[in-house]
């Protein structure tokens, strides 16, 4: 009987938070309507004048401290916020409409709630009646034990979907030498993986449901059999060995190249800083001349250290282009904090760490406009990214890539200009000779 | 031992009573392991809903990144303007997100809340070693769960450097407004954690070491204690090393020394720090951090070790794989840290030892996947709340682990790492396994906490909403890793190559969406049980082990008369010979002439004899099917 009752009121609820709802499509149009909802705001200022004076004054001083601390940054911050800040001195208030919207959904949540909450009643007094009739009802373990059989079936196909949705929008060939053993290894790895996942999850989901429980049934009693966990350690030991070979060795290949190749690549030097990077090549020494962190100024961005010659030719590059097939070592330094020098098309990443140089050489193999043919999109572009939480501007801090031919390449860096030009120079010379004192400190601070 | 905790208890019930506990000694500064447990996890559960509403909202950031939402405004303020979370808050969100969930939820709501319960109920003692500290270590826990949440309401916002805090982003106020007040209250409470921990650990420890019941050696342990022994180890050993860590950090940000600073030009400014390296910070900080994702993830196996054979009426398959698994998983986690460090700058060749150990310790993990596996097999599942929760749990194991082999690979890491890709490895291993694991575990052992049943519905609900909506939010991340689409974004749309990850980022935010949504299942499951559930029966799921021989009603000591006595390993279910499918680590042998095996009388040729002549006596023809 009570329970009766209480289904009842739950039914009047739902009727009235129904009728609640239907009101909201007109409110909802409203709201769509940004014109509106921004005049109705301005009206809004006027008539809720008490309370938004008590709150613009708190919050005025607060948004200018952070805002003159992060001025560089805040990218989608600061267009939003000079789009809403016109001339007048008072903040936007919030909308109320926003609160009611807000409210609707919690209501719509709520009865959804209610929703589930009847038909679990429902079920319940199915059950109930079922074994009062004597009929044998739902067992529980077969119901979840049928669950999981359907779940392993979407779920094989979900894995399938997404490996050829997903994957297809996921790969892409590598555009380096050594990506492609990389790559190589990824695919090996990915079809051991995906058949032990699979394998795993048929047998767990299956004996899930075959061996669901029955009131009569008894388990059998297999504590251990010590030849099948031989075999079950050793299996996977001797795969693991083999990844473990695999990897060791291409890693080898990749991190530890012979001196001579680390001469004879070409040197470019990339330095990581809030937000941005700042590319240097090493010019026609192919050596990249020294810095020092504390000859860093406003026309000094890198703190190039100009006492040593080998600084002299070094080049400042727009955007980093590589001529195709030749192998190229990249110095990577940090200004401030950590960066991670992240190329995903050449398999490449290391991190820019303050204070020490990371390097990583390669060799790209498929130029720009080839990728661009093979993707058959004319606006793709290599691009370099960072991996490293570096702060506000961390989602933003990419720099363009070009792989080109060895004449497109040489007729580029002919075009870019070196960090040593005239201004740089009559700075040089003049802190060189007027302050004596000052260049033995610096060439004390050279390493 | 046993004696003296004994009269002691004694004199507590029949003489005392309860007049001694007022409502603060009871409920609040309560020194009973089983309070104190409730309360490591009621505060756990406070603080994984509190990091799941952060996650939804940075979720709404990468769900829609182009729309506003006015409704944030009127919470989080200026953080918010507009309506659009600011990047800087969103990595503050990030952060504390990771920070709560890892250490607060499932570190000490995990370990706190079964190692408390159980321990002294699965070893037969009558409380802690030492009930002063226990208490101690949750007020610590408790104090700095109240930092962690109150560094949302300094000026300059929470800590926002990722909840590893990579110096210098996290030593250099300018870099990042987090890295002022925020970062030092996260230090703050992260000391005051560490403590806890360690009071805790010193705590498992020297129970599990001393105060075992009569009977109970160590091969008569169900896992679940193996489980938080070595848990508690690998904290005991690790946790410090994470303070250093942080006190170091402390001296570079208030007393200008240089241990991880070095030629810094941070927003234009020179900082004269010379000498430091970041990398030693990573160093120490994996220390702790690679065993710690362990010290997440074992309690989870040892809880689902023990439901999943309860529920199969079964006994784990392979019991001394599953310990030796454990103890190779605790000594290897100590030796793996460098793979976090593959593409830091670390020296390339250390960066190939760690990849081969790193390897190597995916071999005790497969066999424990493998040994569940084997459990359920031939079983009579039970499929209740929590046996659920542990076959996903299982689920989640074996395919965050496999995703772990690639990880583990340093020439795949090169394009993996601190991409999507982690993101979802860590999420289905460490996360969503571990959390199952914790369900599993509340669902399991409510009635002894609570004297109450859960109701089943709501459960059922509440797994299949999280657990299908945990693949539904972390398998698709793989693939964004694979693109090579960095954690730890803002945006995703400002690079042309992420552009067609918009869709599946809305997609994996609704999941999320209806994820969280579902933990309101539990929710309201778990509190309205407390009051409202059906009166549990004293062993509810027909299980072996020692806690299931309490009363129901809470008593202080825990056993009304004396600690009963061991005589068998818990994992007896479904015995041949015996005609109920499971029998209690306190029956004797003598009582189970019938079904006992001549594997139990392993170095007892007495009991061997008295065995040989009863069956002798009573079914010969039997006797050539018992084999070991
Ligand atoms: C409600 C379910 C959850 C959702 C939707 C979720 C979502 C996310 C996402 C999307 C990120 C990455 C953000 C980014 O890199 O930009 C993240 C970070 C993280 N999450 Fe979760 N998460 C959930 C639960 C958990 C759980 C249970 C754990 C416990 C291990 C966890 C631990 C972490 C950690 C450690 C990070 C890294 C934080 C950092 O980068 O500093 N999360 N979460
Ligand atoms: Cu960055
Ligand atoms: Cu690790």
């Amino acid at each position: 009987m009570s329970v009766k009752k209480h289904n009842f009121f739950r039914i009047l609820f739902c009727v009235v938070l129904l009728m609640g709802l239907m009101i909201r499509p007109g409110v909802y149009a409203q709201t769509t309507d940004s014109t509106s909802t921004s005049t109705s705001a301005t009206s809004n200022v006027a008539s809720a004048g008490k309370d938004t004076s008590a709150s613009a004054g708190k919050d005025t001083s607060a948004a200018a401290a952070p805002a003159a601390a992060t001025s560089a940054v805040a990218p989608a911050a600061t267009s939003s916020s000079t789009a809403a800040a016109p001339a007048e001195e008072v903040k936007k208030p919030i909308d109320p409409q926003v609160y009611i919207n807000f409210f609707y959904y919690v209501l719509l949540f709520f009865l959804v709630c209610v929703v589930i909450g009847i038909i679990g009643k429902i079920l319940r007094v199915y059950e109930l009646t079922s074994t009062m009739q004597g009929k044998k009802g739902l067992n529980k373990n077969s119901v979840q034990g049928a669950l999981f059989l359907v779940s392993l079936f979407v779920g094989l196909y979900g894995v399938y979907w997404s490996f050829e949705h997903h994957g297809g929008m996921a790969w892409h060939e590598a555009a380096t030498e050594h990506g492609k053993r990389v790559d190589a290894m990824f695919i090996v790895t990915t079809v051991i993986t995906t058949f032990v996942l699979v394998v795993m999850h048929i047998a767990m989901f299956s004996f899930a449901f075959i061996y669901r429980g029955k009131p009569k049934a008894k388990a059998y009693f297999y504590p251990h059999n010590n030849t099948i966990e031989k075999i079950w350690t050793i299996v996977p030991a001797i795969v693991l060995t083999i990844l473990v070979l695999f990897g060791f060795f291409t890693w080898r290949s990749i991190t530890n190249v012979p001196e001579d190749l680390q001469k004879s690549a070409m040197q470019v030097e990339v330095m990581g800083a809030q937000f941005q990077w700042t590319i240097r090549y090493a010019g026609r020494d192919n050596v990249v001349g020294k810095r020092n962190y504390k000859l860093t100024s406003t026309t000094n961005d890198m703190g190039i250290d100009f006492t040593d010659k080998a600084s002299w030719d070094d080049i400042q590059g727009g955007e980093i282009v590589l001529p195709v097939n030749q192998p190229v070592r990249f110095h990577i330094i940090s200004k401030d904090i950590l960066h991670s020098f992240y190329i995903p098309y050449f398999r490449v990443q290391i991190n820019a760490v303050p204070g020490m140089t990371n390097y990583f050489q390669f060799t790209p193999t498929i130029t720009t406009q080839q990728m661009r043919d093979k993707l058959d999109d004319q606006n793709f572009n290599y691009t370099l990214l960072c991996a490293k939480i570096c702060g506000a501007g961390h989602y933003n801090m990419q720099k363009n890539i070009r792989v080109v031919s060895e004449k497109e390449y040489k007729a580029w860096l002919a075009e870019q200009t070196y960090f040593y030009n005239d201004d740089m120079r009559k700075e040089f010379k003049m802190a060189q000779s007027t302050n004596n004192t000052n260049q033995t400190v610096l060439e004390g601070g050279v390493k | 031992m046993s004696q003296i905790t004994l009269s002691h208890s004694e004199e507590h019930h029949e003489a005392h009573g309860h007049h001694h506990e007022t409502f603060l000694s009871k409920y609040v500064f309560s020194q009973d392991h089983k309070m104190i447990a409730k309360q490591f996890l009621i505060t756990g559960i406070i603080m994984g809903v509190f990091a799941m509403f952060l996650s939804v909202l940075f979720r709404l950031q990468l769900g829609w990144p182009d729309k506003d939402f006015p409704i944030l405004e009127t919470f989080l303020g200026k953080w918010a303007e507009g309506g659009r979370i600011k990047p800087e808050f969103f990595l503050s969100l990030v952060t504390i997100h990771g920070t709560i969930m890892v250490f607060f939820v499932l570190t000490a709501g995990l370990s706190g809340t079964f190692s408390n319960l159980l321990i002294p109920y699965q070893l037969g003692a009558r409380d802690m070693a030492s009930p002063f500290m226990n208490m101690l270590s949750y007020w610590f826990f408790l104090t700095a769960c109240v930092i962690m949440i109150g560094s949302f309401f300094v000026e300059s916002g929470p800590a926002a450097a990722g909840w590893t805090i990579y110096p210098p982003l996290s030593a250099v106020p300018t870099a990042i407004s987090g890295s002022g007040l925020g970062m030092t209250l996260w230090l703050t409470s992260m000391t005051l954690f560490i403590a806890s921990q360690v009071l805790g650990g010193i705590n498992y420890i020297s129970t599990v070491l001393n105060m075992r019941t009569k009977g109970m050696d160590f091969w008569k342990m169900p896992l679940t204690i193996w489980a938080f022994f070595l848990t508690a180890i690998t904290g005991l050993l690790s946790f410090p090393v994470l303070v250093s860590a942080v006190v170091l950090l402390i001296f570079d940000r208030s007393f200008g020394t240089s241990f991880y600073l070095s030629d810094l030009v941070v927003q234009g400014q020179i900082l004269p720090n010379e000498g430091g390296s970041p990398i030693l910070f990573e160093h120490l900080f994996w220390f702790l951090g690679h065993p710690e994702v362990y010290i997440v993830l074992m309690p989870a196996l040892g809880l689902t070790s023990e439901v999943i054979s309860t529920n199969s009426r079964k006994p784990i398959f392979g019991y001394h794989a599953m310990v030796y698994s454990l103890i190779g998983i605790t000594v290897l986690s100590f030796i793996v840290w460098g793979h976090h460090m593959f593409v830091t700058g670390m020296n390339p060749f250390l960066g190939g030892v760690f990849m081969i150990t790193t390897l190597i310790i995916a071999v005790p993990s497969a066999v424990k996947s493998f040994n569940y596996l084997a459990t359920l097999w031939r079983g009579n599942i039970r499929f209740t709340p929590a046996m659920m929760f542990a076959i996903g749990m299982v689920s989640f194991f074996i395919s965050g682990g496999l995703t772990g082999i690639y990880l583990g690979n340093s020439s795949l890491d090169i394009n993996l790492h601190d991409t999507y890709f982690v993101v979802a490895h860590f999420h289905l291993v460490m996360g969503s396994a571990s959390i199952f694991g914790m369900l599993c575990g509340v669902y399991h052992w409510y009635p002894k906490m609570f004297g109450r049943l859960m109701d089943e519905r709501l459960g059922y609900l509440h797994f299949w909403v999280t657990f299908i909506g945990a693949y539904l939010v972390f398998f698709p991340m793989h693939f964004m890793g694979i693109d090579g689409v960095p954690r730890r974004y803002y945006a995703f749309t400002e690079f042309p190559f992420m552009a067609k990850w918009l869709t599946v980022n809305t997609f994996i935010t609704w999941a999320a969406i209806f994820a969280a949504l579902g933990q309101v299942a539990f929710l309201v499951n778990f509190f309205g049980s407390i009051r409202w559930g059906k009166k549990a029966p004293q062993n509810p799921w027909g299980s072996n082990t020692l806690e299931w021989t309490t009363p129901v009603k809470h008593i202080h000591g825990n056993w009304p008369g004396e600690i009963p006595t061991v005589h068998r390993w818990p994992y007896d279910y479904s015995k041949p010979g015996h005609e109920e499918d499971f029998i209690p680590q306190t029956v004797p042998f003598s009582a189970t002439m019938s079904s006992n095996l001549p594997h139990d009388f392993e170095g007892n040729p007495e009991a061997e004899r008295l065995q040989k002549e009863w069956e002798v006596q009573n079914k010969p023809e039997e006797q050539k099917d018992l084999k070991g």
